[in-house]
């Protein structure tokens, strides 16, 4: 169902201490979309995103401002994690540039928000789609990403030639399991987006992940 | 006469559209629907299509997609027939000319978007480019059972039966599978998709393409993807393995083999000749020296045609 | 010829001028005005903005002139227009008992509160071709002699059956339930009622009108009786959350339909009459009556029928609805094919090379049965 009334938020004018969106809304959203289409297209391959003129109340970061203003708007529940649930300044940051509704089940959720990637909630608390509407589960975006020094795993499936690898950090402890357990129930499950500094990088649920030992 | 209380007074001048046409909302909303393709290959993806200012049935869906993934450095090649100067592949390079001033261009190894409506380049796409397909009816199982409800829970169960079905009649039918065009294929060991009415000759274009595919059917609210190197098999069966069209003689313009073809009636009398489908492909070779068997015909000249208008920018 | 579809950018250019110019016709003839289309063709004018989903009397009367009196082509612009209009949200529902009715008619009551206002119609007049009207110079009108309406509102006829308990309530959710939008939403089936309505009020004229008239004659049969026909203007109203009140936006004509059909009664529910809803913008009764006909004929699994009729078939029916994707798919087919004809063209070839070398084998040593190829 579409949302209630929500007068476009360009119109709205309270709230002048407000962090400023894309500097050009079409472009850089634009520009935004391709590399997260990219990464998602191409799973563990990074992606850069220009995030210079984004500056985010903490603890949402400069890239994962980018992709919600590139992904989210009153259509797109958002779940936000404790740490940035816990900021009236990324709330009222989301709700005047994207429109979207916050929304406290991770099971409502189209989206997902996570600055403490460490202490992430289980993927099988997210929306995990149906079976024949697979398309309608969560996509869940990590933030404050370091790439390349996390445990390595091996990547294969759709958007990868051979195998690749993958090593993104902070994860929570038992992540990668889940992540398996994901791609295991293909084609419900989550889709995940890593948000660096400046880079962005995918897992989508089609991706088949090996760890290290195995 | 004067105009009525009722009649709402417009100044008529040309108004502005957002870039590439759509609002930045609708955008969003069908970049979503990518995003879900691409993670879920294969898998129709529905979406609001928007009513778009040329008829459904005219590339609304391949249109829609090309306008929400379209940058201001992007160069664009339209084809439509393999063409790129065809009526409707001229239209809808002069709408995204119009409405989003990109650059456009006629060679395949140039262009970053290749929207085509029925056909896929010869040239090999490369990593960094996307192919972006017209789709009319993106359900492969349509025309075994037409109702939505029913398909969705067969791509829901995996229950591809009544496909195997249809193809194995075909063979015992006729002594081979009757498809040539909108032949299906499984893509990743899950989804059965119709690539569009492309010739089953492209078929194993599609199958591990470095390039990003995806799949705009507007009219009928579906958006499907292929990411890159993805498997992508051409139903069959192992007695009656798939095999794409051959053509027993080569391009009469450019002498190209393994190509598809076009058959070109000259006059009356059983003239034909047969020329590149890809127009693009056809003009390189030649430009390159090769000619075909027919390159000295007087037809050959009419056919193989002028320079082409690009937008240099 | 090949250069037919290789024509390019001149072909194209051509092509709009030869269609500018046969739009215009003979420029000796005045051309028409908004006005004129507007004030004159107003059944177009209203079938443009109900198909087009866009209220909107002058640009559909542009439309109309631009297509050249063509309405799907008209209902085509307005809708490609309307999408690109920003989007401030939904107005409340309209109320239509508080309508300013110039017509309103019921064919199940002799009499009720308001009276029977038969107003402007077509239904009695003798379909004579009036040669006066071809030399009309624009000022003859004859005024009509309307007694004052007394002022006893005019409640719908479905209330008044509803005071009675003799008819289903017109909705068992509550005004609050959100509603869908597929413009919003790709349809997906089970279609609600509510996206039903939406597909139907948006749906060709002439569809619905022949998926009604099949109901008639057993295709899925209802037992239809015109309960109330109301046409007038209702005001369209915004809640305004800065405000905290609805405002109004403005007036809009529109026809209302409500058919009462016979039901029987089940296990659950007592035998009562049953609802069918037309509702649409502008003058547009033919078309307001069929919606209500095929809306009713659909509701057939929450009343407990039996499917047996294409007009109940809802995936069938709102599928196919559309003008606009109708005849862009139907015409689409004008569109070059002949990569696609070209495979066709080489499987025929080979199957019937197959078949005479089949019948060769056959008749032993033929050598004839190659005439044909």
């Amino acid at each position: 169902m579409p949302a209630a009334a929500e007068t476009m938020p360009q119109n709205a004018t309270q709230n002048s201490a407000l962090a400023p969106g894309f500097q050009d809304p079409v472009h850089d959203a634009q520009d935004c979309f391709r590399a997260i289409m990219n990464a998602m297209a191409r799973p563990g391959t990074l992606h850069g995103v220009r995030t210079s003129e984004l500056t985010p109340p903490a603890p949402l970061t400069p890239a994962g401002a980018a992709a919600a203003l590139t992904l989210f708007d009153y259509d797109t529940p958002v779940w936000l994690d404790r740490t940035l649930m816990a900021s009236d300044e990324v709330k009222g940051f989301l709700r005047f540039h994207t429109g979207a509704p916050i929304v406290s089940e991770p099971v409502e959720a189209a989206f997902a928000l996570v600055a403490d990637p460490l202490q992430l909630i289980s993927l099988a608390s997210f929306n995990q789609g149906s079976a024949e509407y697979p398309d309608t589960s969560t996509t869940v975006i990590l933030l404050k990403q370091d790439f390349g020094d996390g445990d390595k795993v091996t990547l294969e499936g759709p958007g990868i030639e051979k195998s690749a690898q993958f090593a993104p950090k902070p994860v929570p402890p038992t992540f990668w399991d889940q992540v398996i357990a994901n791609n295991r129930q293909f084609p419900r499950g989550v889709d995940l987006i890593f948000a660096g500094s400046a880079e962005i990088a995918a897992l989508p649920r089609s991706t088949h992940v090996t760890l290290p030992e195995s | 006469m004067t105009g009525t209380a009722q009649l709402q007074t417009y100044d008529f001048a040309g108004g502005e559209y957002n870039f590439a046409y759509l609002d930045e909302q609708t955008k969003r909303m069908i970049r979503r629907a990518i995003l879900k393709g691409i993670a879920i290959p294969g898998y129709q993806v529905p979406f609001a299509s928007r009513e778009m200012p040329m008829p459904y049935g005219w590339g609304t869906g391949g249109v829609q997609v090309t306008a929400s993934i379209l940058g201001k450095d992007d160069c664009l090649k339209m084809i439509d027939q393999g063409s790129d100067d065809t009526t409707n592949a001229v239209s809808l390079r002069g709408f995204f000319e119009k409405t989003a001033g990109v650059r456009t261009t006629y060679e395949t190894s140039e262009a970053t978007i290749v929207q085509t409506r029925h056909r896929i380049p010869e040239k090999p796409l490369r990593e960094d480019q996307i192919i972006v397909f017209q789709v009319p009816i993106p359900e492969p199982l349509r025309f075994l059972e037409p109702r939505e409800t029913e398909t969705r829970k067969m791509h829901a169960l995996e229950d591809y039966g009544l496909m195997h079905v249809k193809l194995y009649e075909d063979i015992a039918k006729n002594g081979h599978i009757a498809t040539t065009y909108a032949y299906p294929v499984k893509v990743n060991g899950r989804y059965v998709m119709d690539p569009s009415p492309t010739p089953k000759f492209d078929n194993p274009k599609i199958d591990r393409m470095a390039a990003l595919q995806l799949y705009g059917a507007g009219r009928e609210k579906r958006i499907y993807a292929i990411p890159p190197y993805t498997d992508v098999k051409s139903l069959d069966f192992e007695d009656y393995p798939f095999e794409v069209q051959k053509f027993d003689m080569p391009c009469g313009l450019c002498g190209a083999e393994n190509v598809y073809l076009d058959e070109v009636i000259l006059d009356d009398k059983g003239g034909r000749m047969f020329v590149c489908s890809d127009s693009d492909y056809c003009e390189e070779r030649r430009a390159e020296g090769h000619t075909g068997p027919m390159a000295a015909d007087p037809a050959a000249v009419h056919i193989g045609g002028g320079k082409q208008e690009e937008t240099d920018r | 010829m090949y250069v037919a579809v290789k024509g390019g950018e001149t072909a194209i250019r051509n092509a709009h001028k030869l269609l500018a110019k046969r739009r215009r016709g003979d420029t000796s003839v005045p051309a028409l005005t908004l006005e004129q289309i507007a004030e004159q063709l107003s059944h177009s004018v209203a079938r443009v903005m109900g198909e087009g989903s866009l209220y909107d009397e002058t640009l559909a009367a542009l439309a109309i002139k631009q297509a050249r009196g063509d309405l799907i082509e008209a209902a085509f612009l307005m809708r490609a227009y309307r999408t690109t209009l920003p989007r401030f949200g939904y107005s409340e529902p309209v109320d239509t008992a508080a309508m300013l009715v110039e017509r309103r008619i019921s064919a199940t009551y002799k009499d009720l509160p308001g009276g029977q206002v038969l107003g402007p119609t077509f239904d009695y007049s003798h379909r004579l071709l009036d040669f006066a009207l071809a030399a009309e110079d624009g000022d003859a009108v004859p005024a009509a002699e309307t007694a004052p309406v007394e002022d006893v509102g005019m409640p719908r006829v479905t209330d008044l059956l509803g005071d009675e308990g003799l008819i289903e309530p017109s909705s068992t959710d509550s005004g609050d339930a959100p509603v869908g939008d597929l413009t919003r939403e790709p349809l997906s089936f089970p279609a609600d009622r509510d996206l039903r309505l939406q597909n139907l009020a948006r749906g060709d004229e002439g569809f619905l009108l022949a998926l009604a008239y099949s109901t008639q004659r057993g295709y899925g049969r209802t037992h239809p009786f015109a309960g109330e026909i109301r046409y007038g203007e209702v005001e369209v109203e915004f809640f305004a959350e800065e405000l905290g009140f609805a405002v109004t936006l403005g007036t809009i004509k529109v026809t209302e339909c409500q058919m009462v059909n016979q039901f029987a009664g089940s296990a659950k529910a007592p035998p009562a009459f049953t609802r069918g809803y037309g509702l649409v913008f502008g003058q547009v009764e033919r078309k307001a009556m069929s919606m209500a006909m095929v809306d009713r004929s659909l509701r057939w699994q929450e009343l407990g029928e039996e499917p047996v009729a294409p007009a109940q078939d809802i995936e069938f029916v709102l599928s196919h609805s559309d003008n606009i994707q109708a005849t862009g798919f139907v015409e689409h087919l004008k569109l070059p094919h002949y990569v696609d004809f070209q495979a066709e063209l080489d499987l025929v070839r080979r199957m019937r090379d197959e078949w005479f070398e089949k019948r060769r084998q056959e008749n032993g040593s033929g050598n004839t049965q190659e005439a044909a190829e």
